[in-house]
């Protein structure tokens, strides 16, 4: 195995940025997971970060997330230790110990939650996760896209509680017993997800997501020094594109079926006056329309950013009279593909509409 | 009905008395360290123009309300503050983040005394995290009256849903160490536990200066002769009595702005505006829903301490009266001469070009020798002015809400600067004693009650309803007249993944002061 690279304390705070610019809206904000960072670097801990090459076939990986509702993590705050536990559990469950941590999802505040768990492990984390954003529930990842296992899982909550869903009939089926158990201990729980070798890391999972999401964080915070404009900045460093520059006019809200769901319009600001934005979503941002036409939708990126500091808005956050601007990244190729569509286009998400590409 | 506003700002003391919605007088005196003696001052112009005396007023003042930045200033500037003993209960949960951990090393270097973190607090639902350590606390309860430390916050997880923990630890406290000053967060904020526990932590370290800050205003309301109860203005536009406002200075943190729109407001009776308030130094610019501040959402950072406070939505532009004026290439503020302004400024016989200057030279308003600002070249002065107008035009259109034109109310001592018409805006209303809307904002305040918990198998309309009911008890305890109660802000916002329809709805109501509250 090739050496890990440290991630300095800089790239950590550029990866909260990005982590949470790639979380569309959903994911929970990474504040506390970089606080969490923050004290472990202070208290002399360096996380290194793997690129997927340098695993072995046969390295074992865990697959970790904090599972829950972005509300409850404002009082129950991340922490470390139970994330170690949940990936300790699975090393005793299933007898092999772990080469390195991985996230079932860069965006929002799992982004962090490898490092979290890598800084008590001591592990490295692999530069890959399995959605290169964020989406709501367990089949909507690279993994199950490619009909990988979907068990065991290990969950862990912060009183001596553990749950081992040991076996589920389909990648559903693991995120309806996982999610029973992660409301009956408060909605928040750390997990570990099915163990993944190196091979299917490298052949599977969406590579290279953490230096993105790095990335992304540099080119914000380098436009906010040189006073540039930090969206525009984003845009043109990641191929993406600026769809819609507006203010929000109306949010409404409802939750079904556990998601958030609802819908914000946009009035049109500079070159976009007197058009109008509306934007979908579920969690996450999931469709949007200019004008009445369909624009774009998932799994293209759907980021909403602050259009003054670059800072990404998650749906909980969406307020009257933010001016924002909507911005498009493109997705990973996995996502794009038929069965990728099946499990995470709009149609996976309601929308009765054939995926078009922002990009294409 | 009479009463008195005072503001007491970083520069001035501004007093106003109102008879019904009449404003019977106005004045200006500088602020003095001791802040008494200017209120005392203040007081005593504000009889005596009228040629009484305050004990022989002709008729009684009902209520005097004054707002105040002193408790933000002693946090920005890092004094008179006291060190607090944190107490955190929601073990085994959060143990990574202990209090003071997003703190500002140099604030927290003198505020934090001790930590400690204590078993129990809730779910989101109400139900028990673990159990309550009460054994735990009553040691902890030792310690802090054995190291001396005399203000205490606490904060429980989950709290504002049930409190139960925060009531149970005070009380413990209170048989421990009877003398220690306690405050609890469930009574100061919302879901989002550090944020609560920041301002928790925040309020216990000024609860010393509060209490001698509010003595010395009943001590300039004693030595004025009046008897009248005295109110302390809050955040959002309403009033505590002192004496409860004094455990609370946190409140008060924003009531500055939040008295100059209000002020606004009143004075030119619009209820839907935007407020422009051009001081010496910043301008503001606010949004007026139904009378009252549009509140920000997002976090508020007091003295580099994350918050999440009810301020209002504000922009603050560098600009003002006394915004430093330079050439090649122009550039107005943020640089600014302050309260020198009448000793710096050209038409003042100094030396420095400011916005003053400027708006003298061209005729927008008249004040000290306008024949010192003659030379000036006129290109110049235009395209000074060019400049304060496009910052002003781009910090409205910033600050609108929507797309329709609405009225736009110039305020404060600087508001000649705003000119009389700006894209977007339906009509600029300058009004009759505008520079000292601060103080008028204060003596209209009201009392406010507010809910803002997690429902569980409610409609949305049950639950609404049921937090408007909580609110008006909140109200009317506070001293609210319940007959003129009315809801201001409902806000509903449905949980992700959480079972049982959870539904978050925040409602806000407000009412006159009832007679006799005190």
């Amino acid at each position: 195995m090739a050496s890990p690279r440290p991630v300095s304390p800089h790239d950590i705070e550029a990866l909260a940025v990005g982590a949470w610019i790639l979380g569309t809206g959903g994911g929970g904000s990474p504040y506390c997971g970089l606080l969490n960072m923050r004290r472990l670097y202070r208290e002399g801990i360096i996380v290194s970060l793997l690129d997927p090459d340098d695993l072995a076939d046969d390295d074992a990986v865990a697959v970790v997330s904090t599972m829950g509702a972005p509300l409850v993590g404002q009082e129950r705050l991340a922490d470390p230790a139970p994330l170690e536990h949940a990936v300790r559990m699975m090393e005793r469950y299933v007898g092999r110990r772990f080469a390195a941590v991985m996230s079932v999802e860069i965006g929002g505040g799992n982004g962090l939650a490898p490092f979290l768990a890598a800084a008590g492990l001591g592990l490295p984390v692999v530069d890959a996760d399995a959605m290169g954003r964020a989406f709501p529930e367990a089949q909507m990842t690279s993994f199950a896209i490619h009909d990988l296992t979907m068990y065991p899982l290990t969950l862990a909550d912060v009183r001596d509680n553990a749950v081992i869903v040991a076996r589920a009939a389909s990648w559903k089926w693991m995120e309806r017993l996982s999610r029973k158990a992660c409301v009956e201990v408060g909605s928040v729980a750390a997990t570990c997800k099915a163990p993944r070798t190196g091979r299917e890391v490298k052949d599977y999972a969406i590579l290279r997501t953490v230096s993105k999401a790095i990335r992304l964080g540099h080119t914000v915070r380098h436009a906010h020094r040189a006073h540039e404009d930090p969206v525009r900045a984003v845009v043109a460093a990641e191929g993406g594109r600026l769809l819609f520059r507006g203010k929000i006019q109306d949010v409404a809200r409802r939750t079904t079926e556990g998601f958030l769901r609802g819908r914000a319009t946009l009035d049109g600001l500079d070159e976009d006056r007197g058009r109008t934005f509306a934007l979908a979503f579920q969690n996450e941002f999931a469709v949007g329309w200019l004008d009445g036409a369909p624009r774009v939708m998932t799994p293209d990126l759907i980021c909403v950013m602050d259009t003054l500091s670059g800072e990404a808005i998650g749906t909980e956050t969406l307020r009257y009279g933010q001016r924002v601007s909507v911005v498009a990244l493109p997705a990973p190729p996995v996502l794009l593909t038929p069965k990728g569509l099946e499990h995470v286009g709009p149609r996976a998400f309601g929308y009765d509409l054939d995926f078009v590409s922002v990009f294409t | 009905m009479r009463r008195i506003g005072i503001d007491v700002g970083g520069t001035n003391t501004d007093a106003v008395l109102l008879d019904g919605d009449r404003v019977l007088h106005a004045v200006k005196t500088p602020t003095t360290p001791d802040v008494t003696s200017g209120i005392v001052t203040a007081l005593r112009m504000l009889t005596d123009v009228r040629g009484e005396t305050g004990a022989g007023l002709t008729a009684p003042v009902t209520a005097i309300m004054i707002g105040t930045t002193h408790f933000t200033n002693a946090i920005v500037q890092r004094r008179d503050l006291v060190p607090v003993a944190a107490i955190r209960i929601g073990l085994p949960a959060s143990a990574s983040l202990p209090p003071f951990v997003d703190w500002p090393e140099d604030l927290a270097g003198i505020v934090r005394g001790d930590v400690f973190m204590l078993e129990g607090g809730h779910e989101y639902d109400g139900r028990p995290l673990v159990p309550f350590d009460s054994t735990g606390m009553r040691r902890v309860a030792r310690r802090i009256r054995e190291a001396g430390l005399r203000s205490v916050g606490i904060a429980s997880v989950f709290s504002p849903l049930n409190a139960a923990c925060e009531e149970e630890a005070a009380a413990i406290l209170r048989q421990e160490y009877p003398d220690a000053a306690v405050t609890l967060s469930h009574q100061l904020g919302r879901i989002g536990l550090l944020e609560r526990e920041n301002v928790t932590l925040l309020n216990a370290a000024l609860v010393d200066l509060a209490r001698r800050t509010t003595r010395a205003f009943v001590d300039a309301l004693a030595a004025s002769g009046i008897a009248a109860p005295l109110y302390l203005t809050q955040n959002d536009g309403t009033v505590m009595l002192a004496s409860v406002a004094e455990a609370f200075p946190v409140y008060s943190f924003a009531s500055g702005p939040t008295n100059s729109m209000r002020g606004a407001a009143f004075l030119s009776k619009r209820a839907d505006a935007l407020v422009i308030d051009v001081g010496g130094t910043t301008t503001d610019i606010g949004s007026l829903r139904h009378s009252f501040p549009r509140e920000a959402n997002n976090v508020v950072e007091i003295g580099g301490v994350r918050t999440l406070f009810r301020m209002p939505d504000l922009l603050s532009l560098g600009l003002g009266g006394g915004s430093v004026v330079r050439e090649q290439p122009l550039a107005i503020g943020p640089q600014s001469v302050g309260y020198r302004l009448t000793q710096q400024a050209l038409v003042f016989g100094g030396r420095e070009l400011t916005a003053t200057d400027v708006a003298v030279a061209a005729g927008l308003v008249d004040l000290g020798d306008r024949g010192r600002v003659a030379s000036l070249p006129a290109a110049l002065v235009s395209a000074a002015l060019a400049r304060i107008r496009a910052m002003i035009d781009e910090g409205v259109d910033r600050m609108k809400a929507d797309a329709s034109e609405v009225p736009l109310i110039a305020v404060g001592g600087g508001c000649f600067l705003v000119p009389d018409s700006i894209p977007g805006i339906s009509e600029v209303v300058h009004v009759e004693h505008g520079p000292v809307a601060n103080a008028v904002g204060a003596a209209i305040a009201q009392v406010s009650g507010e809910e803002d918990r997690i429902f569980q198998n409610l409609s949305r309309e049950e639950a609404i309803a049921e937090a408007r009911r909580l609110a008006e008890d909140k109200a009317v305890r506070a001293g609210a007249d319940p007959r003129t109660l009315g809801v201001v802000e409902v806000e509903d916002l449905p949980i992700a993944y959480l079972p049982g329809n959870s539904l978050r709805a925040r409602v806000r109501v407000v009412g006159d002061i009832r007679a006799h509250a005190a």
